[in-house]
């Protein structure tokens, strides 16, 4: 029922919207907030919806990089790369996480889905350098070793809720 | 009386009369300013930079964006304005893949045009060329995305002349590229196959899908007996390859050529035209008598039809069930020709030479082939015949002419006329106002559905009946013009469509040709040869009487039927595959497929999942129940339509769906022995 309940909010948005072209980019904004990406189908039935070619609604979620159509796992880590956290080793860290979750090489995702590992540009925390946000908590001055940990406990966690949910059944 | 306003143009006075910009004042000037991405049918994207001009008291501004003023003086040779044009010139170059002897578009390249004019000799910038993958999976068309220098005329002319919007800019900086939604390949999105990006893209970037080798291949072939249809509007072009004017017919050149390459027999696509005249006459007949799916709209045009069963498949009944003349001589050839020559059908192999990409995609469509052989195997371009002549080695305009083989070779004026937008409905005319009546007619002419706009109406009393048609070319106006038949605010008879601007004449096989100019000569030199033929009506045509009573004997009767009709289908714009929005939880389930494409999202496919799904909670259904939205099951006319395990169901309610839930769980509910509980 997630996927419904998500797909009737997207068809909520596109009319609160008056199905109005024009107003594409908001549109890709609140749909990408439900999602947290763009999935292709979704971007179909948009284009549809609004009576414009599906080339053109690519062509707008391409374009910013605000926009992902790739889907992101439950935990979006978020590494500082902007000047400050740069010089504090912040790329030791990108390192450390990337090799533990066993990504790189363009692979951004974990393969459960669980986390996604992206570098940004400033998340204006410089006099906590290095930062990591994960989803919408801030993590300052992390060493490599808590960084692992905040991880570790991520992991236990779910695989906890993962056990519960299924007792339930 | 208005004076006159002048503006100054490197030392020369030059009158202003109502140019949009500078760069069509310019040009008046006789002055070929270098572009790249202006289009004069197109909207101004100004983003290649060539135009550049120095305005005293501005400095440098892009002529094809500016507005001319008076007070204007204006230099386009300095020495600032050169050293800026060679170094865009190289940049486009930088980005550019190096391998242009071996390009399609090679001598018509603007690219390699512009290097040489500009003098340029070697490239300062470092190669920053891609290594991206060629896209040949449209039977029309070849992208090569590495060729690519995004002046975006492809995009636009797609999008704003053709209402398609098949491809478009994607990704940004660097990796900024044209291409179709999701990075799909082209056969698998909405592409008409028009191939008018191809016609205006000015390098090798999108090109005409070739077929030359395999016509080479089958004219090497002894077993094979090889027979060619020419398209009328190959006639008044193919000398452009030579260095003729457009326009001057050269169909006699075109037989001898076509014999000298190894073609056993050479036929005339205008004589199954004059065949299409007397067929869809005869079926607008009967529609108008029987009130029946009027406008009756032409079939000629792959794209035309293509696009109908995309976007519009409520007005596919509206299609003449005619196959184009391509497609009627493809049928009639491997019908007639297999049994007189005592051949077998897969031993004749026919090739059209066609002003069109689009009817290289026609020719392979289902509907026209018979037990796995096609009717037409090959569709040339009259470039790649260009490109087989010159391959040869032949002398083009020094040919001693020939005449075209009997029967398929002999036309009337009215099956020469089809090249040019407004020609079928004209013929039609000449057919239609002597059948009605009774009468044979002096003059043939009907020059109110002639002309350039791309659309035209027309209205004609015959026989005290009044008869209204509207003659259209280019997509975009054949959409508006269907807006506005579906909203009731225009009514028509007869509607003819044609996807080029200007019908095939200008089609994007054609020989490359920079201005409309070159359209409006080829358009004259169609008429022109109306004129200089023996007859001009399709009903005159002996031959065709003749076909008739030998073989398909009456007009629309059943062997003419067969050979002759065809039907259409609706159709997806864009392959996908759907999305689940309830998986079920157990192991047997039943698919629950709601269609979300604009037809049925249309007609309310969002409230029928709202109350399927509102069903299936009620009725506790959740586990074994699959609910799924799709786009498109190719039955718009008749949405909603959704799915329940096998069974389509079009104008769906949710009584109806409600009822095939029932039908299809009922099965599991009892062999599971489930019970609520
Ligand atoms: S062939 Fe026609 S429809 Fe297809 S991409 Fe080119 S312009 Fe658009
Ligand atoms: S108008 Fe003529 S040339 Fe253009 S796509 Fe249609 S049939 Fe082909
Ligand atoms: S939109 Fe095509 S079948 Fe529904």
């Amino acid at each position: 029922m997630e996927t419904m309940r998500k797909f009737e909010r997207v068809c909520e948005i596109v009319d609160r919207n008056g199905r109005n072209p024009s107003r594409l980019i908001p549109i890709l904004q609140a749909v990408q907030a439900e999602y947290r990406y763009l999935p292709e189908e979704i971007l179909t039935f948009v284009a549809t919806s609004l009576g414009i070619p599906p080339a053109r609604v690519f062509g707008v979620a391409t374009f910013y990089s605000l926009f992902t159509l790739k889907p992101k796992g439950k935990y979006l880590i978020r590494i500082c790369n902007g000047t400050a956290c740069h010089v504090k080793g912040s790329m030791g860290l990108y390192k450390t996480l990337s090799d533990k979750l066993n990504l790189g090489d363009g692979r951004e995702t974990s393969d459960d889905m669980l986390f996604t590992l992206e570098t940004v540009n400033c998340l204006g925390a410089c006099g906590l350098a290095p930062a990591m946000v994960i989803n919408e908590e801030v993590f300052g001055q992390v060493t490599s070793q808590r960084a692992a940990a905040i991880i570790d406990e991520i992991i236990t966690r779910e695989a906890q809720y993962e056990s519960d949910s299924s007792r339930i059944e | 009386m208005k004076e006159s306003l002048y503006i100054t143009i490197d030392n020369n006075e030059i009158p202003i009369d109502n140019e949009k910009n500078l760069l069509e004042i310019i040009r008046k000037a006789k002055i070929d300013l270098p572009t790249f991405c202006y289009h004069s049918e197109l909207s101004v994207y100004g983003a290649c930079r060539l135009c550049m001009v120095e305005v005293d008291g501005i400095g440098l501004v892009s002529a094809c964006s500016t507005t001319p003023a008076s007070w204007m003086k204006v230099k386009t040779n300095t020495e600032e304005i050169r050293d800026m044009r060679k170094i865009i010139v190289e940049l486009l170059l930088a980005n550019h893949s190096q391998t242009c002897p071996t390009c399609p578009k090679s001598a018509t390249c603007q690219l390699q045009a512009l290097a040489r004019r500009l003098g340029i000799t070697k490239v300062r910038f470092k190669s920053q060329a891609r290594d991206l993958p060629i896209d040949d999976s449209s039977p029309s068309l070849v992208r090569d995305a590495n060729k690519c220098t995004l002046c975006g005329d492809c995009v636009r002319i797609c999008s704003e002349i053709q209402s398609v919007g098949a491809i478009d800019f994607a990704y940004r900086g660097a990796q900024t590229m044209v291409i179709p939604s999701f990075g799909k390949d082209l056969n698998e999105v909405e592409c008409v196959n028009c191939g008018q990006c191809a016609r205006v893209c000015p390098t090798g970037a999108l090109t005409p899908k070739p077929e030359v080798d395999q016509v080479w291949k089958a004219l090497h072939n002894p077993r094979k007996v090889v027979v060619a249809q020419i398209a009328p509007a190959v006639r008044v072009a193919l000398g452009e390859v030579f260095g003729l004017e457009p326009g001057v017919t050269m169909s006699g050149q075109i037989v001898a050529a076509l014999r000298a390459l190894g073609f056993d027999k050479v036929f005339d696509t205008s004589f199954t035209a004059d065949l299409t005249v007397l067929e869809e006459s005869n079926e607008f007949v009967k529609r108008i008598e029987n009130n029946n799916n009027i406008p009756q709209f032409t079939s000629c045009c792959p794209a035309w039809v293509k696009f109908v069963e995309q976007y519009y498949p409520e007005y596919i009944r509206h299609l003449s069930t005619c196959r184009s003349p391509q497609q009627m001589f493809g049928a009639l050839a491997k019908e007639i020709l297999a049994s007189d020559l005592g051949m077998e059908r897969e031993d004749i192999v026919v090739v059209s030479i066609m002003p069109c990409t689009a009817k290289k995609f026609e020719a392979k469509r289902p509907e026209f082939t018979r037990d796995g052989i096609s009717d037409v195997d090959h569709v040339l371009t009259t470039q790649e015949l260009g490109r087989m002549i010159e391959e040869a080695g032949l002398h083009f305009r020094e040919l001693e002419p020939e005449s075209f083989h009997l029967p398929f070779g002999f036309k009337t004026g009215a099956g020469v006329i089809f090249g040019n937008s407004g020609g079928v409905s004209e013929a039609v005319l000449r057919y239609l106002t002597e059948k009605l009546t009774g009468q044979k007619r002096e003059n043939y002419e009907f020059t109110s559905v002639r002309g350039e706009e791309g659309i035209r109406e027309a209205s004609l009393t015959v026989n005290g009946r009044e008869f209204s048609l509207a003659v259209v070319s280019g997509l975009g106006n054949a959409r508006k013009l269907i807006e506005k038949v579906k909203s009731g605010e225009a009514h028509y008879d007869f509607v003819e469509v044609m996807a080029c601007p200007g019908g095939c004449v200008g089609g994007a096989g054609q020989p490359v040709f920079a201005n409309m100019e070159a359209m409006r000569k080829r358009t004259k030199g169609i008429y022109e040869n109306d004129r200089m033929l023996q007859l001009h009506k399709s009903q005159d045509n002996p031959y065709i009487t003749e076909l008739y009573s030998k073989v398909l004997g009456e007009v629309g009767g059943d062997k003419a039927h067969k050979l002759l009709h065809t039907s259409y289908h609706t159709r997806k714009r864009i392959t996908d595959e759907g999305m689940m929005l309830s998986p079920s939880s157990g192991e047997h389930s039943v698919e629950v497929n709601v269609c979300f494409g604009t037809g049925c999202f249309l007609k309310g496919s969002q409230r029928l999942l709202h109350n399927i799904l509102e069903y299936i909670k009620v009725r506790d259904l959740g586990s074994i129940v699959d609910v799924s939205a799709s786009f498109c099951f190719e039955k718009c006319d008749k949405g909603p339509v959704i799915r329940v395990g096998e069974n389509i169901i079009d104008g769906c309610t949710v009584e109806m769906a409600q009822e095939a839930i029932e039908r299809e769980t009922g099965g599991f509910l009892q062999s599971e022995g489930r019970d609520h509980g």
